[in-house]
């Protein structure tokens, strides 16, 4: 299907989800356009991360759309690797491969799934590496290294297979207050390089300095959205306004 | 050498202390070839039972009910049967059933022989056993890393190679040791069949020099140290495996 970049890169529309008996999405609909960054927040179990889990297909959904640079990801037949191409995912908990080091993490996915030449993906992966600021810690294995050097790991290893977009699971959640700075200044770095970024989180200051746009989901819907500066000031339903005042 | 050899006469001459396998050429010869049977016989099973373990956990994992059903019930016939009688079953009741083959005299012998009926049984056996510890080693596997390597576009079998496996391998190894361990003990059954390993050509040497008190403890020793080597040898790899800040 072709897709051309006045097109959203990634258009959720009317998506519903559930766990069994649970309704977790309950008609979502979202773009976001190319170079984009948006922010998803809300309360616990209102489906923020369930959403971004869709994009790349670790979720499947029930209902609706999720259109990826034109590939519809609802698709019993989707190309799986070609959806993964274009999109990189960090996690809260990291998930780095505890056996391999830091530089091997980053190098793993683009010599197995894409083939790249070895010498070449050592090479792209310690610039990577020292891009997140973690030259010398290439040797590493993922257990010597701090939450945060884990997290920066996690985003070089993401960014190896030159994603189109970055999806982030509440990816300071797990962090040290001490550690969360250096890993929401490697984000903005690429947020200003021009990724597009859907990031889930619950760093509000974060979100209103870099998001081009904000989300508030409860219960499975989107309840309000706009840019940082006028969501934040003014938002208009009752429950977003409930959330932020207990956040900020 | 010979001195060494020699020695062992003068043993038996003052004290009755009868080690013909060490004085004796011909003796000698059936304890060393003996002791390589064992060796070979223990290194074909080890090997090809820890395939039928990784193969095996990994069809566990299959999507298909029909191939976790008959993975499942061989589980089941082989841990749940004594390995003296899967042996006899393999070499009286399925070898018995093939084709036989002309040999080099003219006459006929049967496709496979004892120590192959012995291989195949004994891998099958440990096999069984090992299935059961790898699923153990990947179900301890957080499904987390797993989403990770998907998210790469890593496809099921790089993630069991390249993820599950080497980490599920690091947990089981005290388990698999435990097991390979057993495996080498019971090549001993192989005497049943009479596969000319060690306790089978010690048993003919007791019974032309009736020397079996000597011979009884000098087996003792013999499969104390094999399994001694390969226990340690286990427990270096196990080391050599540990990933610094891991576990």
């Amino acid at each position: 299907m072709s897709w051309s970049p006045s097109e959203p890169m990634v258009s959720i529309k009317d998506v519903h989800k559930s766990f069994g008996d649970l309704k977790v999405l309950n008609g979502v609909s979202l773009d976001v356009m190319k170079g984009d960054v948006i922010c998803i927040i809300g309360p616990s179990g209102s489906g923020k991360s369930t959403l971004i889990r869709c994009v790349n297909a670790l979720n499947d959904i029930q209902q609706g759309s999720i259109l990826v640079e034109g590939q519809e990801v609802n698709d019993l037949h989707l190309n799986k690797l070609e959806l993964r191409k274009k999109v990189g995912m960090v996690f809260q908990q990291y998930n780095l491969f505890p056996h391999k080091t830091a530089l091997q993490n980053v190098m793993m996915a683009p010599v197995r799934v894409l083939k790249h030449d070895k010498v070449e993906a050592e090479a792209t992966a310690r610039a990577l590496l020292k891009k997140v600021r973690l030259e010398g810690k290439e040797a590493a294995f993922p257990g010597e290294l701090s939450g945060g050097q884990q997290q920066r790991v996690a985003i070089a290893r993401s960014l190896a297979m030159q994603p189109d977009v970055m999806l982030f699971d509440e990816v300071t959640a797990a962090l040290d207050p001490e550690t969360v700075g250096e890993v929401l200044q490697t984000i903005k770095d690429l947020a200003e390089d021009g990724m597009t970024c859907i990031l889930v989180t619950h760093e509000m200051g974060f979100a209103r300095e870099i998001a081009d746009h904000v989300y508030f989901t409860d219960r499975g819907v989107i309840v309000e959205h706009g840019p940082p500066e006028t969501f934040f000031k003014d938002a208009k339903d009752p429950r977003t306004r409930e959330f932020l005042s207990q956040i900020l | 050498m010979e001195f060494f050899f020699d020695w062992f006469r003068v043993l038996y001459d003052e004290t009755g202390i009868n080690l013909p396998f060490l004085y004796d050429s011909y003796d000698r010869n059936r304890m060393v070839n003996g002791f390589l049977t064992t060796i070979w016989l223990s290194l074909v099973c080890l090997f090809f039972s820890v395939i039928i373990g990784v193969i095996g956990a990994w069809l566990q994992g299959s999507s298909f009910k029909w191939t976790r059903r008959i993975v499942n019930g061989y589980i089941q016939i082989f841990r749940n049967t004594p390995p003296l009688v899967q042996l006899y079953f393999f070499y009286f009741a399925i070898g018995t059933l093939l084709p036989k083959v002309e040999n080099d005299w003219g006459g006929q012998s049967p496709l496979l022989g004892s120590f192959a009926w012995a291989a195949i049984s004994l891998s099958f056996f440990a096999g069984a056993f090992n299935v059961e510890i790898f699923r153990s080693g990947i179900e301890a596997v957080p499904k987390s890393t797993v989403e990770a390597a998907e998210a790469l576009g890593f496809s099921k079998l790089m993630i069991y190679r390249d993820i599950t496996l080497p980490l599920a391998f690091r947990v089981v190894l005290p388990a698999l040791n435990n097991n390979l361990v057993n495996l080498v003990k019971t090549t001993t059954l192989a005497y049943a069949i009479a596969v000319p390993e060690m306790l089978y050509e010690a048993n003919q040497i007791w019974s032309d020099n009736v020397n079996v008190t000597e011979m009884m403890i000098f087996l003792l020793l013999a499969y104390f140290a094999l399994v001694g080597v390969l226990v340690s040898g286990m427990n270096r790899w196990e080391r050599a495996m540990k990933i610094p800040g891991y576990g």
